[in-house]
């Protein structure tokens, strides 16, 4: 084969020197025998492409074509220009000349034919050399480990499920799970790896490997229609597989990246996470897309860069910038502003997962109410280093400090009642916080203003004198929110209730365990066992709520005089709502995060009502005016009908 | 498999507009223009009904001899509209669905950067690759 393949290149490019002809017919002996050696039972795919003996297959060349760490738009290039694409197959002609290409451009020259006329070294590839026997010895277990796997759904559970099984079953962490079915394009893993979040998102499932393939034409265009639908979920599957045990690939051989400018150093690490403590004091919760976008602006940079920046970091499109995309984006904008051209696709080192496992957060449980009191030292240094966010930095500081031990204890009592699960306290409380942050921190002005709704609504049912409101009133503040919804004064109130909370939002925005403080303080406030630490915090508490609460008690309750403070209304509820407050503290008792939960449903449905309402209005209207105009016509045939009888 | 991809924003105007480069590229862009009287007249069949009830895919809007229109609103009344080629008989209606609703992801994507004005011309790369694919596949 090596004299055939000598002499077959011959014909296409210049001759090759004596030692490039030996390492490019070793390489290409190696990719075509990994080819035909590999995968051993029926795949269709690979059944095909085993059969060509003297081509190499796609999969062992796209893995050498990675390792020479070009990025995916020049492999792209390459493998346009030598030939492979329109011929379909690597023949010995395709690979010599992609691997001189290679060459080239790890050179630095252009992706030019022209470019491999002139003397060049042998190109470079970071790939161990007993890729080989490992990609022979496990196509078997990939084969088991495919079929065990169950039918992939979008949920990012079942990608961890996925994850462990193969973590169990192939034994090498090296390339072996690429080889077996190489028609599935493994050019996936350079292709950005945010495609593989999108594909998580997504409902629809055959779609995507079709369109991959169309993107990768190396692979060969039967390979969709020999798979069949069955095998499509089962190629996306193993492509999703393969993205992410690429990701574990790449964080073994962490030390053989040369993406030296997109590695986040220690230093800068602690930077970016100060400056991400600067803007959210908690490291496990988002900011927000208007936060960071203020935040960016201040770079400099572009508009359109800073857009395709956020495009690159927010890697689950959510509007909003967790720790590790926020150092992602971060070190983008420091990278771009250094010079460095922007990547097509967020490099591996800054995916939030390698981030993520690089640089472990602190733990979840008792971590949490550590960063508190160390977002208060940290703090201290931000406001050093963070030239940007002076006086919010400082305003922020404050805050944290009176209310830290109302947090702490609130926390904690959730805590206690939650730690009879314990199994799943972990993965709910790293998501209890960030669902409650997640829903403080973003829809912030918001589930402000909702909380207080709530408890403007519990305090408004209990006083003896009732306040305009329909009979049928239940003593959850939910079910209230709907009834009132039917009254015509609703978009009136919905309308009067949003504009006070944008004003507050400077204030509460660094401490989000305000607001689930506040949730509970006020409450507790009229519990007659009300906690006496936390009576004089919660007094200061109560100063911010006061502003949100004025406006809507205004409304709820004209009779009284709400120009009062809030502490003698609650003492004059608390006697009353004695009854009613029993259900207080098992709510309370209850995760924090149902309550969020019920906000937000209730929130939505509020909006959904009032757009019916406004809708019915609507409707009645046009039902009006078309009975008017067919009583006009009525009356119009009606004068016209003696004369057409006549 | 689309020959056109184009994407409406409630004013009217063409946020983003890309087809096919194989044939004249204005002729496309009238087959939308044309299209969003179809549309329009589609949304308003269904009378003041409330928004949600609408379905965002429209289905087929009119058929030429050589295109194929289809159309999907979302609720915001951006409109996503699609030209697919005549011969192209594999194209079941699920296909079309479900490229729409891939475009209607991407868009939310789009959206989603803080750093988009709703109304401007959409440059997300992101956004483009997605219709590149759904376009690539012809060929």
């Amino acid at each position: 084969m090596e004299a055939a393949a000598g002499g077959g290149c011959g014909s296409g490019p210049p001759l090759l020197s004596e030692s490039e002809q030996q390492c490019y017919s070793e390489l290409f002996a190696r990719c075509a025998g990994a080819a035909s050696g590999g995968p051993g039972p029926g795949h269709p795919e690979t059944s095909r492409v085993a059969s060509g003996a003297a081509t190499a297959a796609a999969g062992p060349v796209a893995d050498l074509f990675r390792a020479s760490q070009l990025p995916a738009e020049t492999l792209h290039q390459i493998t346009e220009l030598c030939g492979a694409k329109r011929v379909g197959y690597f023949g010995p002609t395709q690979f010599y000349v992609a691997l001189k290409l290679i060459a080239a451009v790890q050179s630095g020259l252009p992706v030019r034919i022209e470019s491999i006329k002139c003397e060049l070294p042998l190109p470079r590839f970071m790939m161990s050399k007993n890729d080989g026997e490992m990609r022979f010895g496990n196509p078997a277990e990939l084969h088991g480990s495919k079929v065990q796997i169950p039918y992939l759904t979008t949920e990012k559970n079942s990608f961890k499920r996925t994850d462990d099984e193969e973590k169990q079953e192939t034994q090498s962490p090296t390339m072996s799970p690429f080889a077996s079915p190489p028609s599935s394009p493994p050019h996936y893993q350079r292709v950005p790896l945010s495609h593989g979040y999108s594909k998580l998102r997504s409902s629809t499932e055959q779609m995507h490997p079709v369109p991959y393939e169309g993107r990768q034409p190396l692979v060969q265009p039967e390979g969709p229609s020999s798979g069949g639908p069955g095998t499509k979920p089962l190629r996306h599957q193993a492509s999703l597989i393969r993205s992410f045990s690429v990701e574990r690939e790449l964080q073994d051989n962490s030390s053989s990246y040369p993406d030296e400018p997109w590695r986040i150093t220690e230093e800068q690490r602690e930077y970016y996470v100060n400056q991400f403590r600067s803007l959210q004091p908690d490291p496990s919760s988002f900011i927000s897309g208007s936060v960071a976008k203020n935040f960016f602006t201040k770079s400099k940079l572009s508009i359109p860069e800073l857009s395709y920046i956020w495009e690159l970091s927010d890697a689950d499109c959510d509007g909003a910038l967790t720790l590790p995309e926020f150092c992602a984006a971060f070190h983008l904008i420091v990278a771009r502003k250094n010079g460095y051209p922007l990547p097509e696709g967020l490099p591996p080192t800054l995916q939030p997962e390698y981030l993520q496992a690089a640089f472990p957060k602190p733990k979840w449980d008792c971590a949490l109410f550590d960063s508190y009191s160390e977002s208060m030292p940290t703090n201290q240094q931000a406001r050093d280093l963070n030239r940007m966010e002076k006086t919010s930095v400082k305003d922020m500081a404050d805050f944290p400090v009176p209310t830290q031990d109302v947090t702490g204890d609130d926390k904690q009592a959730l805590k206690s009642t939650l730690n009879e699960a314990v199994p799943k306290d972990v993965p709910e409380d790293p998501a209890t916080p960030k669902d409650s942050n997640n829903l403080k921190a973003r829809p912030r002005s918001r589930s402000y203003s909702s909380t207080s709704i709530e408890e403007a609504m519990k305090r408004g049912e209990d006083p003896p004198t009732p306040p305009p409101r329909p009979q049928k009133s239940h003593s959850r503040a939910s079910s209230l929110d709907l009834n009132k919804v039917f009254q015509p004064s609703v978009p009136a109130t919905k309308s009067g209730l949003l504009p006070p909370p944008p004003a507050l939002p400077p204030r509460p925005c660094p401490s989000q365990s305000e607001q689930v403080s506040e949730a509970e303080l006020p409450s507790q406030l009229n519990r007659a066992p009300s906690q006496a630490a936390e009576s004089s915090p919660a007094k200061k508490d109560v100063p911010h709520s006061q502003p949100p609460s004025k406006p809507i008690r205004r409304k709820f309750r004209p009779e009284n005089q709400s120009a009062e403070s809030q502490e003698p209304s609650t003492t004059i509820s608390g006697p009353a709502s004695g009854a009613s407050v029993k259900p207080h503290p098992t709510v309370q008792k209850q995760s924090s995060k149902q309550k969020k939960a019920i906000q937000t449903a209730i929130r939505k449905n509020k909006e959904a009502n009032a757009v019916l309402a406004r809708l019915n209005s609507e409707l009645q209207q046009q039902l009006k005016e078309v009975h008017q105009e067919r009583i006009a016509l009525e009356n119009q045939l009606e004068q016209l009908r003696p004369v057409t009888v006549l | 498999m689309a020959v056109c991809v184009a994407v409406i924003a409630k004013e009217n105007y063409p946020l983003y507009i890309r087809s096919t480069p194989m044939e004249n590229e204005l002729k496309f862009h009238y087959m939308v223009h044309t299209s969003l009287d179809v549309v329009d007249e589609k949304i308003s069949a269904m009378g003041k009904a409330l928004v949600d009830q609408r379905e965002l895919y429209l289905g087929l809007l009119y058929p030429t001899e050589d295109y194929k229109v289809y159309g999907y609103v979302t609720n915001s009344k951006v409109k996503f509209v699609m030209v697919v080629d005549s011969s192209n008989t594999a194209l079941r209606d699920n296909e079309i669905r479900s490229m729409f609703r891939k475009l209607h992801n991407s868009y939310t994507d789009v959206m989603c950067n803080p750093f988009y004005n709703p109304g401007d011309r959409i440059q997300s790369r992101a956004f483009d690759n997605m219709v590149t694919s759904m376009m690539i596949q012809v060929c």
